[in-house]
């Protein structure tokens, strides 16, 4: 009965965080347009509770990475998703923070999951404004479902933490 | 449409110049390395070419001299403009090529300097700050060169994410 009741309860959870994601835009390039055009009023994120962006990462939850990620950015990129709250999810907006996109060179970071964990990706150059919205839809399913990084860590800690016979409370998963 | 600027340079100091062309308004002088800083005083100062637009570097891989440093000029009296480029050898057994400044002439070739510095590795004596602009410090070559190979990343940081 406790059991049932607790997975209940985690999808309640879901539910509410999935409409209410606050957003920290990342953006170094031209995907900013399509990121501004999809906050804007006529496609409207805010229709999908996301339409916050915090500039701040302590009090945002939902990492856009906008556009290209040189070597260079890639350590402060780290730097702002290991500032975020938990739980926090990470979208690649455009084919730059996903793969690199056309940049194959010295300078760019062959997409941003090299540095972070990325829960969806979204294609395009740049992505059209309903494109990041499917891509906000997959990511709040990811949320309902548990199963985007940071859900799928937790569960994989408590696995872990069940098999542990040392009582250490948390094991890290990903150092 | 400045030829008439690249006659006066071209009678100034006839030994400095290598060669030089003059098509459809695009005015060229190839100067020796040593003379540059003549040169660039004598059109800044008496021809008038007050505007530096551009300081830049090309590789011919293969060729010797092997680097070519490139000026634009051009004079805000007259909206003439002129292109100088300077034959840089890469130097016997140093990594790299010597040319001297000019950002005492132009406070804007500081940092356009160090950009040429920071890509081709081409050294600017006299520069009062000749360090990477675009480039980490942590970065060992000089990324445009043509013997870099064009795929090659130095990371400041990867992680791996996968959860098995």
């Amino acid at each position: 009965m406790a059991e049932s009741y607790t997975t209940r309860l985690d999808d309640a959870l879901s539910w509410a965080r999935k409409y209410s994601l606050f957003t920290y835009p990342f953006v170094t390039a031209c995907c900013g347009m399509e990121y501004m055009a999809t906050a804007a009023s006529k496609y409207d994120i805010a229709r999908f509770g996301a339409e916050f962006p915090r500039f701040s990462p302590r009090q945002a939850d939902l990492l856009f990475v906008v556009g290209t990620i040189t070597e260079r950015q890639a350590p402060v990129l780290h730097r702002i998703w290991m500032q975020m709250a938990e739980p926090k999810y990470v979208i690649a907006f455009g084919v730059c923070a996903s793969t690199g996109g056309f940049y194959q060179n010295y300078n760019t970071v062959p997409g941003c999951d090299q540095v972070i964990p990325v829960d969806v990706y979204i294609p395009g150059c740049p992505p059209r404004p309903e494109q990041v919205l499917d891509g906000l839809i997959l990511l709040q399913k990811k949320i309902q479902d548990a199963t985007t990084w940071v859900q799928r860590r937790d569960r994989k800690e408590l696995e872990l933490q069940a098999q542990s016979t040392d009582g250490r409370k948390r094991l890290p998963v990903v150092a | 449409m400045s030829k008439a600027d690249l006659d006066k340079l071209v009678a100034q100091y006839p030994a400095a110049i290598v060669s030089s062309h003059s098509n459809f308004g695009d005015d060229t002088a190839v100067v020796t390395k040593e003379s540059l800083k003549d040169v660039m005083r004598f059109l800044r100062d008496t021809v008038g070419f007050d505007l530096l637009v551009s300081v830049t570097a090309a590789d011919y891989f293969g060729r010797e001299p092997r680097f070519e440093v490139v000026y634009h000029l051009r004079s805000m009296a007259t909206g003439n403009r002129l292109r100088i480029k300077v034959p840089v050898h890469e130097e016997e057994g140093g990594p790299s090529a010597e040319v001297a400044t000019v950002s005492d002439l132009w406070p804007t070739a500081n940092w356009q300097e160090r950009e040429a510095y920071d890509m081709f590795g081409i050294k600017f004596s006299g520069h009062p700050d000749l360090r990477r602009i675009l480039m980490y410090e942590e970065f060992v070559g000089h990324p445009l060169r043509k013997d870099y190979p064009k795929e090659q990343r130095q990371p400041l940081i990867r992680r791996d994410y996968s959860l098995s």
